[in-house]
This record gives C-alpha cells, sequence and structure tokens, in this order.
C-alpha cells in the first residue's frame, strides 16, 4: 500500500466547500444554544421552582441522550408529528442548537454560581433590587468565568457537526466520504479531513487561552 | 428608631434566635457582643432582612418592616451594612463602588455622586484610593471604603458585622477609628463585634446574647464592668 497525497490539491476544492457547511452549522448552533443557554442556565438559578424543575429537566434529558439520537428525532421523528417534511439543514441547526443549549446552560448556570454570596449581599444592602444586582454585579463577574468554557463548548460542538453527515448534509465529513468514491483514497481524504478539523479546533482553542488571560478574573 | 419584637429564625431545626426585643433609638450606638453561634450576626442580618425572620416583626421608622407589602429595597437602603469579608465588588473601582447605589437606586446624577465619593473617601482616609481596584487595597483600605459606599446612600442606620474580625491587627485600628468618628457624629448604628475595648469606648449600650436570646444589657459600665448574668460574666471572663 502507497501513501499518494499528490491527490490532496485536487479534492481540496470539494472539502473546503464542506468546510464553510461545517463552520456555517457550527457558528448558527452555537449562536441559538448561546440564546437558549442563557435564558435556561439563569432560569436554572432562579427563585422559582417550577422554573428550576422546567430548565433541569431540559438539560437532563439534552445531556443524557446522544446528539445522534436528537438529530433523528428532528429529522426524522418530527415530520411524522407535524406532517411535512423538516429539511435537513434546519433539523441539523435545530438539533445542534437545542443540544449546545443544554451545556452552554450549565456552563452560565456555574458561572453564575461561583460569584460569591456575598456580592449579592452587598449589592442588595445598598438597595439595588435583584435584577439590578444581577446586572451590575453578577453577571460581568460571571462573563469573565464563563467565557473560557464557552470556547470549549463551540470546539465539542464544531466536532459534532460531522453527526449531520448522516442525514445527507455535504459537511466536510461528508464531503470527504463524496470524494472517496471517487478517489478511492480513503487514507488519504479522511487524513485531510481530520488535519482540516484540527486546524478549526485548534485556532478555537489558542483563541480560548489567549482570551483567558486577558479575562483573568480579579479577586 | 429600629425596635425588633419577638423576633425568631430558624435554619431547619436550627432554632438561632429564640424571640429577640430590642429597641434601638436614634442616635443610638448599641453593641451586640456574644459567643460564637449566639445569633448576633443573624440578628444583625434580620434587621435589614438579609435574612427574613420566621416569626416577630422588627420596626423601622415607625413601620413594620416584616410585613410582606412593604419594599425591601426602600429599607435596605436607608440602612447601610458593613460585612466581615468587605464584599467590595472586584469588577469596579473604588470610586464605582461607592457610586453605583447612588446613582442606580436613588438617580443620583453620576458628577454629583462621584463628588459625594470623594467626600467619603476623604472622611475615611484613603482619598488617594479613587480609581483603584478593591484587589489593590489592603484589608483596613478595603474595609473603609466598604464604609464609603454603605454611607454613599446617605442611611439613616448602619450595621456592622464583625467589621474587623477579617484584618490583619494592625489595620483594625484605622476601621475603628473610622466607626468610632461615625459614632461620634451621631449616627445611629448597631455593632457585631468581638473587640471589648472598642465597645466599651464606643457603645452606648452593650447587649449580651447567648443560644439566641438577649440574656443582659445596659451601658458598657455595667455589663462589661459588673455583669449580673452568669452567662455573661463567664463569657467575659474568658475574652477580657
Amino acid at each position: 500500500m502507497i501513501l499518494d497525497f499528490s491527490i490532496i490539491p485536487g479534492i481540496l476544492p470539494a472539502l473546503l466547500w464542506g468546510t464553510k457547511l461545517t463552520i456555517e452549522l457550527a457558528l448558527i448552533g452555537v449562536a441559538i444554544g448561546l440564546i437558549i443557554g442563557s435564558v435556561v442556565g439563569i432560569g436554572r438559578v432562579s427563585s422559582n421552582k417550577l422554573v428550576r424543575t422546567i430548565t433541569g429537566i431540559y438539560v437532563d434529558f439534552i445531556r443524557g441522550t446522544p446528539l445522534l439520537v436528537q438529530l433523528f428525532l428532528v429529522y426524522f421523528g418530527l415530520p411524522s408529528l407535524i406532517g411535512r417534511p423538516v429539511p435537513a439543514f434546519t433539523a441539523a441547526i435545530a438539533a445542534m442548537g437545542i443540544n449546545s443549549g443544554a451545556y452552554v446552560a450549565e456552563i452560565v448556570r456555574a458561572g453564575i454560581q461561583s460569584v460569591d454570596k456575598g456580592q449579592m449581599e452587598a449589592a442588595r444592602s445598598v438597595g439595588l433590587t435583584a435584577g439590578q444586582a444581577m446586572r451590575y454585579i453578577i453577571f460581568p463577574q460571571a462573563f469573565r468565568r464563563i467565557i473560557p468554557p464557552l470556547g470549549n463548548e463551540f470546539i465539542a460542538l464544531l466536532k459534532e457537526t460531522s453527526l449531520v453527515s448522516v442525514i445527507a448534509l455535504e459537511d466536510l465529513l461528508r464531503k470527504g466520504q463524496v470524494v472517496i468514491t471517487r478517489t478511492f483514497r480513503p487514507f488519504e481524504v479522511y487524513m485531510a479531513v481530520a488535519l482540516i478539523y484540527l486546524v478549526m479546533t485548534f485556532g478555537i482553542s489558542r483563541l480560548v487561552a489567549w482570551s483567558e488571560k486577558r479575562l483573568k478574573v480579579v479577586d | 428608631m429600629i425596635k425588633t419584637l419577638g423576633l425568631r429564625k430558624s435554619f431547619g431545626d436550627n432554632q438561632v434566635l429564640n424571640g429577640i426585643d430590642v429597641e434601638i433609638k436614634p442616635h443610638e450606638v448599641v453593641v451586640v457582643i456574644g459567643p460564637s453561634g449566639s445569633g448576633k450576626s443573624t440578628f444583625l442580618r434580620c434587621l435589614n432582612l438579609l435574612e427574613k425572620p420566621t416569626a416577630g416583626e422588627i420596626y423601622f421608622r415607625g413601620q413594620c418592616i416584616t410585613d410582606p407589602k412593604v419594599n425591601v429595597n426602600e429599607v435596605r437602603r436607608e440602612m447601610g451594612m458593613v460585612f466581615q469579608s468587605f464584599n467590595l465588588f472586584p469588577h469596579m473601582t473604588v470610586s464605582e463602588n461607592i457610586t453605583l447605589g447612588p446613582t442606580k437606586v436613588r438617580a443620583v446624577p453620576l458628577k454629583e455622586a462621584e463628588e459625594h465619593a470623594r467626600e467619603l473617601l476623604d472622611k475615611v482616609g484613603i482619598l488617594d484610593k479613587e480609581n483603584a481596584y478593591p484587589t489593590e487595597l489592603s484589608g483596613g483600605q478595603q474595609q473603609r471604603v466598604a464604609i464609603a459606599r454603605a454611607l454613599a446612600m446617605k442611611p439613616t442606620a448602619m450595621l456592622f458585622d464583625e467589621a474587623t474580625s477579617a484584618l490583619d491587627p494592625e489595620m483594625i485600628g484605622e476601621v475603628l477609628d473610622v466607626i468610632g468618628n461615625l459614632a461620634g457624629e451621631g449616627m445611629t448604628m448597631v455593632i457585631v463585634t468581638h473587640e471589648m475595648g472598642f465597645a466599651k469606648q464606643v457603645g452606648h449600650r452593650i447587649v449580651f446574647m447567648d443560644e439566641g436570646v438577649v440574656v443582659e444589657q445596659g451601658p458598657p459600665g455595667e455589663v462589661l464592668g459588673s455583669p449580673k448574668n452568669p452567662r455573661t460574666q463567664a463569657f467575659l471572663s474568658k475574652v477580657l
């Protein structure tokens, strides 16, 4: 068996098209995840027990089941429920966003709870309302601690987008599979695919490390 | 000015306050002493409703503040609180720490609040630290900022919860001086402390608490000098 990497330049355009979709999925997924996660994360520390319970069930369900199953639920399961097909791209970003939301929620909750209780007490004792105390005192401090784990969540999500290849979306991995049917060079192509993922995740992790240094919590 | 009637507080099965009746008059300095776990800090925290009393009533300036209809935020802005662990906001400068309450709660214009903050910093002797962050200050300086932060709301009463317990010995004096000056200006204060010398010096009245009740109270000379209750005697023999 002889490795032949000379095929790479020829297949690169196809792989980069797939990469574009992969990045799109990850960005939209994490954006939806951030919105859901912020709301749910705050709900997890709510004083309202019903809110805490509902958000808790969501987080437990999502984190306790495989993303692939969630993707199938949305793409194959939901159409039978609503009576019409769900486009693959819509299904993918919905599943990724809902999935990421649960993990982001836990990051947000941990960030809020990592702020010393005395901060809330001091804020309330000068007469700030609970909402003002959250806005001016708790969130700004929680935010600095949330950034690094959020970066890690984005890396995880980016890698998990490869699952959408099973619902025929032409992401980076799927493009690789298509290329192999043409070139019959699975090792070289999958290595190229893996390296492209690595370049992206490594870049993000450097960015996270840099932001971690810059946002070092003062306390 | 502040009056408690049958104040009780329990955490689960743990009865911390077992019926406290205390009245604090305007301009009075009341010092609460007692062994650890006697409930003195909980009592103080109940006064501005950081802890919700289990039973009993608290009156502040004639208003029953334990009534659920009362806006606790309005009550708290009238009572300054200083904590054992300072609790300054680490992401804000000294000046921002002090102006946050007045600008957000009382809608004071920022310029005016900053001017007032400088006056207060001058008063507590650290005017030069206006733009420093809390981590750049010593414990004594941080606590003096915390006092300035509480004073910025122009409260009618001040509560001190073991304000010097977390400080190195050489810094206790500078904080006690500030509190002493406030007493001299006629601020109504409730002070929980372990500093008996200070209690004697600034207190108009000493309240000795043990196991969630007020055991003995009176002028410092009497309670600290010739305590009547055996429990007070036992406590003082250990700390004096």
